[in-house]
């Protein structure tokens, strides 16, 4: 099974890189861009059919060791 | 007195430690390799500066799950004075022993250079000889040392006087000009609760003899032979 883990700084959560990419897209004429948050995303290949248990052990994941959940939360997707 | 050294694959400052811990103070130093559980007696442990496993994922995550962190989280459990030294500090919040996380520095790049630091905290095993609310010069050479914890988090430290050390200016103002790397209340170092576990961004094992031009942080060490020797 394909899993998706998206990592990503919590709101309120100070992100320089994501300003950083804001400001640049800012001096690229993006004018619209009001605000960029930088994260991961993790393609997990997971062996079994149980997309159920994927989900559940990919969360699992996210929380020992793919997030830090002192800053940064996490979503789990199970894609296919 | 014995020193034990972790050496991650990826750790750098292992050597600087050894050589402050035995050339200097002329201690016992082992060299304790990660995947080893033994602490090989060790009086107190540091955990090294470097890029622990290439920083991959986090600086400090993937180090964390080496063997020996389970032996260094119960020696310091038994009240075993504990230093974690810029990527140490790192392994050591991702270990959860101590609270918080380091972000990318504010401006995005790895920062090189001497600080300024005021002592808050002169009671760990490694500040003993310090004197608190002096300043001390040390370097530091890090791209994550922004350090933060959530509000309730950083109060508690402050609360209970776990802040160890402080950017500030020469006058001894924690300013925020005076903070390299956007940490939160200009932390450059704490502790936990009982004191014993210690980390800290700059470098005391690059200013440990008047040869490189600055002393600074030999106390640090010294102040651990000093607390062995009073128990």
């Amino acid at each position: 099974m394909k899993v998706e883990v998206r990592v990503y700084p919590k709101e309120g959560v100070l992100d320089p890189q994501g300003k950083a990419i804001a400001a640049a897209l800012g001096r690229l004429g993006h004018q619209a861009v009001r605000d960029v948050r930088a994260g991961k995303v993790f393609f997990i290949d997971v062996a079994g059919a149980d997309a159920k248990a994927a989900e559940a052990d990919a969360r699992r994941m996210a929380e020992e060791l793919l997030a830090n959940t002192v800053i940064e939360g996490f979503d789990v997707k199970v894609v296919s | 007195m014995r020193f034990g050294i972790v050496v991650f694959p990826g750790s750098n400052c292992d050597e600087d430690c050894h050589h402050v811990a035995k050339d200097l103070l002329g201690c016992e130093a082992d060299y304790i390799w990660h995947h080893d559980t033994d602490l090989k007696g060790a009086d107190a442990v540091i955990l090294p500066g470097g890029f622990a496993y290439g920083d991959y994922l986090r600086a400090g995550a993937l180090a964390r799950f080496s063997p020996v962190m389970e032996s260094v989280a119960a020696f310091a459990k038994k009240g075993g004075p504990v230093l974690g030294i810029c990527n140490g500090f790192q392994v050591l919040l991702e270990a959860g022993l101590l609270p918080g996380a380091m972000q990318i520095n504010r401006g995005l790049r790895y920062v090189c250079r001497d600080v300024t630091m005021r002592v808050e905290n002169d009671a760990t095993p490694f500040t003993s000889l310090y004197s608190k609310g002096s300043l001390v010069t040390m370097p530091i050479g890090h791209m994550e040392g922004n350090y933060t914890a959530p509000p309730e988090t950083l109060d508690l430290l402050e609360r209970d006087g776990r802040v160890v050390f402080r950017y500030c200016d020469r006058e001894g103002r924690p300013t925020d000009a005076a903070n390299p790397n956007g940490a939160a209340r200009n932390i450059a170092g704490i502790c936990n609760r009982e004191g014993n576990v210690v980390g800290l961004m700059p470098h005391p094992d690059r200013c440990a003899e008047a040869l490189l031009g600055n002393d600074a942080g030999v106390k640090m060490f010294a102040s651990a032979v000093a607390a062995m020797a009073a128990r």
